[in-house]
């Protein structure tokens, strides 16, 4: 643990941005705690939990793919596509439902891989025509509708029960960022990740196995995806063809908020996770605005706050960067 | 990982067959589709399907005009979507007297044109202001109105659908221009101006040059700042027309859904066109055939009983069949 604390010592600006949004997030935290009464009630914290696992999961997967330098902008699509994948399959069995939501993110995931390690087309592109054709597969599947899942075969289990008092999605995406952290930080191919996005070219003179890694990395998002897609089914009770728009911005916000540079060569796991809940944390807050009646703010407010909010934290990181390179 | 120094490349006395498919690749699709078409869709040629391919086309490649030019400089431009929804319900608001009460009409009007263009202009200067003081890279700067920008459009209408009847600002999409719709005149004319822009100016050569090499640019005195918000401006603007157009063909604006997904249209229209998303390159007219062949392979599947979600992903192949060609051929 104490690694994992040291990780997030100041070692660079990217660290400096990264210590910001740990304070940023304590301080949110604070601020609800104070303010609202139920704020720190377990049913808040729980649905808290709950409802955004799926994006903490979706943004891990591009805290990879952004740290190699690369992007990923199909994830949302393949939420989709795999939320609607396993309720096709949830009648048979929950675990048919789980493996076939995670094997249709696995497969989107695997072809990006292929189609920007072999055919060398830059990751923006590749993965903006996955978006396009996971979303048509979806649509096609689903037959243009939301698919109902099976509630006899269990399969809702896996989005709606707690363990030892925790939700499930929370315990998945726990085991998830773990792994990840393990993987990133105390693996060989971890380092190897980070060597590519530092400098691709370098990493090959290396003799790193800088396709095989790639592959992997898109493999890992688009399977994080697929997870998400899985528990986007089986909370909601359906499949939906058509959720996931702007998954991947958020996921991307997350990453970028967590003070992992765009450029690639740094990043962090754990800065990502509290990325991911400080927006979570900042609809919270002004869901808790909105019902409380301090401020009417309506939905669509929210999407202005989330650019404002996305908004100041690159300005400041760009900020911090400026300042460490003079 | 993908090689853009154009420098770099030895002259080729003959172009190897991939430059060839490269070159005119975008070309013989187009024609194949034609050809395709006229031979397989019922109804084809006629005036009926004309006119819709063209006015629907026409956004398009109106907001790919500046997204070209954008890519151009080595950057991209993530917010015209959500521009388009801004501009859409800022011009009902004028004319419908919304935002502030006008009297007179035909200067209501012609505000309606002219602010929300400017709107859209203001926040693409915004976007180049983030992209060049702060350094922030094109994608993430780009996000921020990507996310705001529609929210802004639905704060600013409630989120309610507004429907209108006024001929005069309508005409922007249902008038005809010497019996040419006047969406495919605007079209035209644009492209046209950006095309010489291109091609015949010296902010034309900065822009390439800036896409080129940014680094050299700046040593050579270009002034690279500039440049670079000119683009997002021009872009921004272009975007706002879109949105004119888009709410003025339905009589109806409807904040949540103009110019949805639009970014991607534009960016697959660049790349099919030819041009290098990496920068450095701008094909207006490779753009402008692009986004035709988009248009086409759509047409073609729906008029053929095809479902559009199958559409989509004909296009996410289309896309990756043309940028693979295209880098192929630039190794070669």
């Amino acid at each position: 643990m104490s690694a994992f604390l040291k990780s997030f010592a100041p070692k660079s600006s990217g660290d400096l941005a990264r210590i910001g949004v740990m304070i940023a997030l304590a301080a949110l935290i604070l601020f609800g705690a104070l303010r609202y009464d139920y704020f720190l009630s377990p049913f808040n914290i729980l649905s808290f939990l709950r409802y955004n696992s799926m994006f903490a999961l979706i943004a891990l997967g591009m805290a990879f793919v952004i740290i190699t330098g690369g992007i990923d902008l199909s994830v949302g699509a393949v939420a989709a596509l795999a939320s609607v994948v396993s309720a096709l399959l949830s009648p048979y069995s929950w675990y048919a439902g789980l493996a076939g939501g995670i094997c249709a993110g696995l497969a989107v995931g695997l072809i990006n891989g292929v189609v920007i390690t072999r055919l060398r087309i830059q990751p923006f592109i590749a993965t903006l025509a996955a978006m396009l054709a996971a979303n048509g597969t979806a649509l096609l599947l689903a037959n243009n509708q939301s698919v109902s899942v099976s509630y006899d075969s269990g399969f809702t289990v896996i989005g709606q029960d707690d363990f030892l008092g925790f939700p499930i999605p929370a315990w998945i995406a726990l085991g998830a960022y773990i792994l990840g952290w393990i993987f990133l930080e105390r693996s060989r191919s971890g380092r190897h990740v980070l060597a590519i996005g530092d400098g691709e070219h370098t990493a090959a003179l290396m003799g790193l196995k800088v396709q095989r890694t790639l592959l992997g990395v898109y493999a890992f998002s688009g399977l994080l995806a697929g997870l998400a897609g899985v528990i986007l089914a089986s909370q909601f009770g359906a499949g939906q063809p058509t959720e996931g728009v702007g998954w991947e911005l958020f996921a991307i916000a997350s990453v970028v908020v967590g003070g992992t540079l765009l450029t690639g060569g740094s990043g962090s796991v754990g800065a990502t996770l509290a990325g991911a809940l400080l927006l979570g944390m900042v609809f919270n807050v002004l869901n808790f605005e909105n019902g409380l009646g301090w401020i009417s703010l309506s939905a669509y407010w929210q999407s202005v706050i989330r650019g404002l909010f996305l908004l100041v934290v690159v300005v400041l990181q760009a900020r911090l960067t400026a300042r460490s390179a003079t | 990982m993908t090689m853009t120094d154009t420098t770099m490349k030895p002259a080729a006395p003959t172009a190897s067959p991939l430059q060839l498919v490269s070159r005119y690749g975008v070309f013989v699709a187009f024609l194949a589709l034609l050809v395709l078409n006229i031979a397989v869709t019922p109804n084809f040629l006629s005036w009926q399907t004309l006119n819709v391919n063209l006015t629907q086309v026409a956004t398009i490649v109106i907001v790919a005009t500046g997204m070209t030019l954008v890519i151009a400089t080595g950057g991209i431009d993530l917010s015209v979507g959500s521009l388009m929804a801004i501009s859409g319900a800022l011009a009902p608001m004028i004319f419908m007297g919304n935002l502030l009460p006008i009297d007179n009409m035909a200067l209501a009007v012609t505000l309606a044109f002219i602010i929300p263009v400017l709107a859209a202009a203001a926040c693409g200067w915004f976007n180049g202001f983030l992209v060049t003081h702060f350094r922030i890279q094109p994608i993430v700067a780009t996000l921020v109105f990507f996310i705001a920008g529609r929210g802004i459009a639905q704060v600013m209408t409630n989120g309610n659908l507004q429907v209108f009847k006024n001929p005069s600002f309508q005409f922007i999409a249902m008038g005809h221009v010497a019996g040419i719709p006047a969406q495919v005149a605007l079209m035209v004319v644009i492209a046209i101006l950006a095309y010489c822009l291109i091609r015949y100016t010296v902010l034309g050569r900065q822009i390439i040059a800036v896409g080129g090499n940014e680094k050299a640019a700046r040593l050579t005195g270009i002034p690279v700042r500039r440049v670079k918000t000119f683009v997002y401006v021009i872009s921004g603007a272009l975007a706002g027309i879109a949105g004119l157009i888009v709410v003025a063909r339905n009589s109806a604006s409807d904040a949540n859904l103009v110019g949805m997904g639009m970014e991607l249209d534009a960016i697959a229209a660049v790349a099919v066109g030819g041009s290098l998303l990496t920068g450095g390159r701008a094909n207006i007219f490779g753009t402008l055939m692009g986004a035709f062949v988009i248009q086409l392979v759509r047409y073609t599947l729906l008029a053929n009983g095809v479902p559009d979600a199958a559409a989509l992903v004909v296009k996410a192949g289309l896309i990756i069949v043309a940028v693979f060609i295209q880098l192929r051929a630039d190794r070669t």
